[in-house]
């Protein structure tokens, strides 16, 4: 019987006898057993004796779903305003529920739904349960041992200050995104597009150009940030201009290698159709190209942002992601600038999230699309 | 001669870029040296003002011998030791690019190997991995700094954090793919010798997977400069090529930042052509036959 359970939930059956010794939960809390504590503890056992039930993996992952995550939201509560009071038991108890959590991912990850939607929707839910316990590592370790705000702050306070500081969050990522990455990014692509055509219509150009274009995407191009700024000013002209140098050369590489990706019996039908450069361009090979082209672009997408934030390090107007990083940063407002962050961390997986969705409206006809 | 055939138009491209770059000098200089003339009532012929142009001290744009000729005095002519040296900048950004790079290689390749054996991990932090880099990580180097700064840890680990960041995530995505790479009938031949999992792993995976962790590492190692390069500017330009460039810009010394430009760009090359070599003997010695 003993021998059938899964290693986590022995562990956390033995952590929970641990934490029974370290009690209380809130050291400068004067009852020792309260009702909570109670709670908290026939959760932490349901959990761990739900693989002894034999229940259906449905039903035993919506038991572990609710142990685990009960027993935490009631721990995390149990602790607010006792920041770093949190006794041995209180971290014996959130090992435990962290293990409960990690049989639940493993039972999540063993089902084999029938339906599509499920699976899909249980792909969502593996990763969605592991982000948000660490989201909740993170607040117990940080509220439980009272690390100091500065070093890191709880993800609950930084929700709180994003939620507080919206009007400035927009103003700098107006500033940053929709003036500097989108006029930087749309220059570089479309210049390093251009280019490639000629290059792929030049051969000469193409020998030339693409051991160049090889070796430059190995430099550290971010290092022009501040000539940038010397010449075009601190407003988003020069971070535009940095971000343009920075996806120039992606694209080109990637826009030359996805023009010859096209096979040769295609073109030799395109040929038998008398079709000419254009048309075989347009027709043939661009769409077959597109697969590197949305590589290309998705790649750019987090190199825009980084060259944008990077060069607002090196001057600008007192607006901007990278401004308010650097300057709060300095007024030691660690919260503000994980905030910051965390627009940041929205709006590149909005950007790369958005480019997916056109990849497969565009390259519908693909294998890796297709799903066969 | 394919090796001819390849360098002419290579040479050539870079000749083009060199007249360009002259030519966008003359642009770039001349109104600043006009009104530099005009207020001091200097007339010059067209020939010397064309001189002037490549010659200025702080110019906005410096001409390519100007940079040429800085890169060799700081690099050359100075002691290794010397605050201007650019041996000694680089060596400090190589550094922490090095330990960065080895603590982002060891970790990418300990998460890919977890993520190939445990399924729960593949399922549950693959994606994450991958988000994470959607994320403008390059954006928490100044609070990395200035944290652990604020609790006494100053130098080179800080710095080399960030290039770990950087690092780690191609090498875990190409050793995730290197050691699914074996094919089925190899995976059942080993089944059929009655090979353990660890048998599996170190004989069949992990040679499989070598040529994708050089290919991996050759990107991680170029991520891991630039990290330790964006890691020096808020430390106050200390020391670094990073540092380097933050002066140049405080001071408008713009040759100086082109010549710190080169030498990042020297290292960049240096550490992917390295990387590139051990891959190619590590494979030799393992049998590879040059492709």
């Amino acid at each position: 019987m003993i021998a059938r359970m899964p290693w986590q939930s022995l562990t956390a059956l033995l952590l929970a006898a641990i934490a029974l010794f370290g009690l209380p939960i809130v050291a400068s809390d004067a009852s020792a057993v309260s009702a909570t504590t109670l709670v908290i503890f026939a959760l932490v056992l349901a959990g761990a004796a739900a693989p002894a039930l034999r229940l259906s993996a449905v039903a035993e992952a919506a038991l572990l779903f609710v142990a685990a995550h009960g027993a935490a939201w009631l721990l995390l509560a149990g602790v607010a305003g006792h920041e770093g009071d949190a006794g041995f038991a209180f971290f014996a108890l959130v090992a435990a529920c962290w293990l409960i959590a990690w049989r639940l991912v493993s039972v999540l990850s063993a089902m084999t739904p029938r339906s599509r939607q499920a699976g899909a929707a249980l792909r969502l839910l593996v990763p969605a349960i592991f982000g948000a316990w660490l989201l909740i590592l993170w607040e117990a370790i940080t509220r439980g041992a009272g690390i100091p705000f500065i070093l890191l702050p709880p993800p609950s306070a930084i929700g709180l200050r994003f939620a507080n500081s919206l009007p400035i969050l927009a103003a700098d990522v107006n500033q940053t995104i929709f003036k500097s990455v989108v006029a930087g990014y749309a220059i570089g692509c479309g210049a390093g597009f251009a280019v490639a055509i000629l290059a792929d219509r030049f051969l000469f150009l193409r020998r030339g150009l693409m051991p160049i274009g090889n070796m430059v995407s190995a430099l550290p191009i971010i290092g022009v940030a501040p000539i940038m700024v010397m010449w075009f000013g601190f407003d988003w002209h020069s971070k535009a201009a940095v971000v343009a140098i920075m996806t120039f050369f992606p694209m080109l590489v990637n826009t030359v290698a996805g023009l010859s990706a096209s096979g040769a019996m295609e073109r030799d039908l395109m040929r038998t159709y008398a079709a000419g450069y254009t048309q075989t361009l347009v027709k043939l090979r661009l769409p077959a190209a597109a697969p590197f082209i949305f590589n290309a672009l998705k790649i750019n997408s987090t190199l825009a942002l980084i060259g944008a934030i990077v060069a607002e390090f090196f001057g600008t107007p007192v607006v901007g992601m990278g401004f308010r990083i650097s300057t709060e940063v300095g007024r030691m407002n660690v919260d503000m600038v994980w905030a910051e962050i965390a627009a940041a961390a929205l709006a590149g997986s909005i950007f790369y999230g958005v480019l997916a969705l056109i990849e497969r409206a565009v390259t519908f006809w693909h294998p890796s699309v297709r799903g066969g | 001669m394919t090796a001819l055939r390849n360098t002419i138009p290579v040479l050539t491209i870079l000749l083009a870029i060199v007249i360009g770059w002259y030519a966008l000098t003359y642009v770039m200089n001349a109104p600043f040296q006009r009104d530099l003339d005009r207020r001091g009532g200097v007339t010059s012929t067209a020939g010397e003002f064309f001189v002037k142009t490549m010659t200025q001290p702080k110019p906005t744009l410096p001409a390519p011998h100007q940079v040429a000729q800085n890169f060799f005095e700081n690099t050359f002519l100075r002691k290794v030791t010397s605050n201007r040296s650019l041996v000694y900048h680089a060596w400090v950004t190589l550094s922490a690019t090095l330990l960065g790079f080895a603590f982002g290689t060891a970790l990418g390749i300990a998460i890919a190997v977890g993520i190939v054996h445990v399924r729960t991990l593949d399922r549950s932090l693959m994606p994450w991995i991958i988000t994470s880099q959607t994320i403008p990580i390059l954006a928490l180097a100044p609070m990395i700094i200035v944290v652990l700064a604020a609790i006494g840890i100053v130098g080179l680990i800080p710095k080399a954090l960030i290039s770990t960041y950087l690092s780690f995530f191609p090498v875990a995505v190409g050793m995730v793919k290197g050691l699914r790479s074996p094919e089925l009938t190899h995976l059942d031949l080993m089944h059929t010798y009655h090979a353990s999992p660890a048998q599996v792993f170190w004989k069949l995976r992990v040679p499989a997977s070598v040529p994708f962790l050089f290919t991996s590492m050759k990107v991680a190692v170029a991520a891991s400069l630039v990290g330790a390069i964006v890691g020096e500017l808020p430390t106050g330009a200390v020391a670094g090529i990073g540092a380097k460039l933050l002066t140049g810009a405080y001071y408008s010394q713009t040759i100086d930042m082109f010549s710190a430009l080169v030498a990042g760009s020297v290292v960049a090359i240096l550490l992917v052509s390295l990387v590139g070599l051990a891959g190619r003997i590590v494979e030799r010695s393992m049998g590879a036959r040059p492709a």
